[in-house]
């Protein structure tokens, strides 16, 4: 089984969620979607076994054949083609790897090359396989390197996906295989704002989702409420917690210290599975 | 010499626009006889890349300095092949920068910003 | 107009409720929401006018007139993007790179204007802020970010400042945010995962040689991983403006659509203006 753990906004404890389940389910599959700020790592600290680096083509210019008709520049909807003086420039950052100008040139005159623009780290903490993806800073899509990512999975493992914050292409990216989605909730008005995307998200990709409160408080709990009037399954509540919340800080697993976690977590596992099932 | 400014309106008289890329025009003004048009940015509009497709446009009007509040890295990769000498604009109108440039009393550019690579796209 | 980003790197330090304590704190007449994903500086920010909106058009499309169509299967053969399918494109996928449309033998395909969000904009006769949309799965983001900057400096022509609450990541969005603005104040949060992303969003602001400034927000859930923050902004060059401790009042302001700023004698509210007075000096 495949399960994806978004939430809308930033910080409401995806990363908590996915690796704490991660840790519970027999011989499981960790992947970090996040590529543009992976955090799994940094509580598991894996024994890297794999680096596997990202690339994207990128157009290369083939002097002796062009006759400077100007297509490919006149064609390229990204602008990253440029003419001077009988000399192509090709600016790698805007282009978008379409192999547009490849196709187009009469001359044949333009191939491809790649161009690393990420990572994929694979490694092991405990039974966990943990997969981060790293994307270089300065690039702008993470996309490529989501996709390499899942492309890696064969399926045979329960994979816990730790998705990107946020409801747009790299999250949809995310969680295209997915059989299940988790919907982190963190008890704030900013919080169920952007919930309610990625809940409109997961419907739109008709995919079986249900939620998890995070940081949880007492009283008026606008997530809650959220939950309760649109009928969403409610699986675990995690209370804020002054201890776990310095726990999570100093990047500890929070189910490796304590039992009790260990247990919620468990519940968290079965109560997916019999979702699925 | 074909000089181009980048500004928001069609006449001289107007400040000379904060950005290269994405100015909505152009006036290119010929100091050897004084004559001058206005040419459309098409980059304005561009996905990505403005600063580029601006630097191609002037490079094919045959300009051979702009005079410009900023100019990004990109755009820099094409002015400077083609021979396109930059200048800082003074705040003050296309007229007076134009003066300016032929009393000699405009200084180049150096300080190119890094491209901002603000397209849109995968993210 | 100086403009002032606020930017984390990891999601949920608290850069929402920072820049709308500044924009109080400060008067500013003049603000955007540049987390065109996941936008919420409305909520706390008082919009009690409506806001203009209008659509906003990202990439063109490809789009197939299946009467034209003869099924021959090469622009699906030939798309990057996996996003033709059976004939039909899927717009969540395509790039809008036009390959498909040019090399279509019987130029079926043609590429059109597609609404990939809105642009919002709440003006009065005192402030202008200028936020936007993003449709769920869309794309062009970064574009869209610079649309929201250039509505925002359309239409406020007197303002000397301006304040950008921005989005969580380092990518485009993020990346088109940073252009032309004077500073950038990173709201770090003391936990591994916090000082993790804040290195990587310093790096990214630095490649773009943007001024920088830091603050530590919740500081005392971790003292020691919040002075690790101010060691390592010491060792890079980087002013570390102030700590805000943790303050339940906030999730309780923000609750009720309220800014901290409006309880001033709260611990949070007061560390905030402090703040403030460090980075009206760095602007001005």
């Amino acid at each position: 089984m495949q399960v994806a753990v978004l939430s809308g906004k930033g910080g409401t404890g995806k990363t908590f969620i996915s690796v704490n389940l991660a840790c519970v389910t027999e011989n499981a599959v960790y992947v970090d979607c996040d590529v543009e700020e992976p955090n799994g790592h940094l509580f598991f600290k894996p024994e890297i076994t794999e680096k596997q680096p990202v690339s994207v083509n990128v157009p290369e210019w083939n002097e002796s054949k062009c006759t400077f008709c100007r297509k490919c520049v006149d064609f390229c909807r990204y602008n990253a083609l440029a003419m001077i003086k009988e000399k192509l420039y090709v600016f790698n950052e805007v282009c978008h790897s379409c192999g547009g100008c490849m196709i187009l040139c009469p001359q044949k005159a333009i191939t491809e090359k790649p161009r690393e623009i990420g990572v994929i780290e694979t490694g092991k903490s405990g039974e966990v396989t943990v997969m981060t993806g790293c994307l270089n800073t300065g690039e702008v899509s993470g996309v490529p390197v989501i996709k390499a990512l899942l492309e890696k999975l064969d399926g045979s493992s329960d994979t816990i996906i730790d998705c990107p914050p946020g409801s747009a292409c790299v999250v949809m990216e995310s969680i295209k295989k997915s059989d299940y989605c988790i919907l982190v909730a963190e008890p704030t008005l900013f919080g169920v704002h952007n919930f309610q995307m990625v809940y409109e998200l997961v419907k739109q990709f008709k995919k079986p989702y249900g939620a998890v409160l995070n940081k949880s408080i007492e009283n008026d709990n606008p997530a809650r409420k959220f939950c309760e009037d649109n009928k969403i399954p409610v699986f675990e509540e995690f209370p804020y917690n002054e201890q776990l919340a310095k726990l999570n800080s100093d990047g500890l697993i929070a189910v490796r210290e304590y039992e009790a976690y260990a247990e919620k977590f468990r519940q968290l596992l079965s109560a997916v599975k019999e979702a699925l099932s | 010499m074909k000089i181009a400014i980048p500004v928001e309106e069609k006449t001289l008289n107007t400040p000379v626009c904060v950005s290269f890329g994405r100015t909505p025009l152009f006036v290119i003004f010929d100091t050897e006889n004084g004559e001058f048009e206005f040419i459309d940015n098409s980059a304005a509009a561009s996905q990505g890349g403005a600063g580029i497709k601006a630097a191609q446009l002037l490079a094919d009007k045959g300009a051979k300095a702009v005079v410009t509040f900023r100019c990004g890295e990109n755009a820099a990769e094409v002015l400077n092949p083609a021979e396109i000498k930059l200048y800082k604009a003074i705040s003050g109108t296309a007229s007076e920068n134009i003066e300016k440039f032929k009393a000699g009393e405009l200084s180049l550019l150096n300080d190119i910003h890094p491209g901002f690579h603000n397209h849109g796209g995968k993210e | 107009m100086k403009q002032l980003l606020v930017l984390s790197g990891k999601g949920g330090t608290g850069k929402t409720t920072v820049s709308s304590a500044l924009i109080a704190l400060s008067g500013a007449k003049a603000f955007a929401d540049c987390d065109v994903d996941a936008p919420n500086l409305h909520l706390v920010t008082a919009q009690n006018i409506k806001p203009q909106t209008s659509d906003y058009y990202g990439f063109q499309k490809a789009f197939i007139d299946c009467e034209k169509c003869i099924k021959c299967g090469l622009c699906e053969e030939t798309c990057r993007f996996n996003a033709i399918h059976e004939f039909d494109v899927n717009v969540s996928e395509c790039e809008g790179c036009a390959v498909c449309s040019e090399i279509c033998p019987v130029h079926a395909i043609e590429m059109k204007d597609l609404s990939s969000g809105e642009m919002i904009l709440y003006k009065d006769d005192v402030r202008t802020f200028s936020s936007a949309k993003l449709k769920t799965g869309s794309g062009a983001s970064g574009k869209l970010v610079t649309a929201v900057k250039k509505q925002l400096k359309d239409n406020s022509d007197n303002s000397e400042f301006a304040i950008i609450d921005g989005s969580p990541g380092i990518g485009c969005p993020v990346i088109a945010s940073i252009s032309g603005v004077s500073m950038v104040l990173i709201v770090a949060e003391p936990t591994v995962s916090g000082i993790h992303d804040m290195k990587r969003i310093i790096e990214t602001a630095k490649k773009f040689g943007t001024k920088c400034a830091v603050c530590i927000n919740k500081y005392d859930v971790n003292e020691s991983k919040s002075d690790e923050i101010e060691g390592y902004c010491c060792l890079i060059g980087i002013e570390v403006v102030g700590k805000i401790p943790f303050d339940s009042m906030v999730s309780k302001a923000v609750n009720s659509y309220k800014s901290i700023a409006e309880f001033p004698e709260s611990p949070a509210a007061k560390a905030i203006e402090e703040i403030w007075d460090k980075i009206n000096k760095l602007l001005f």
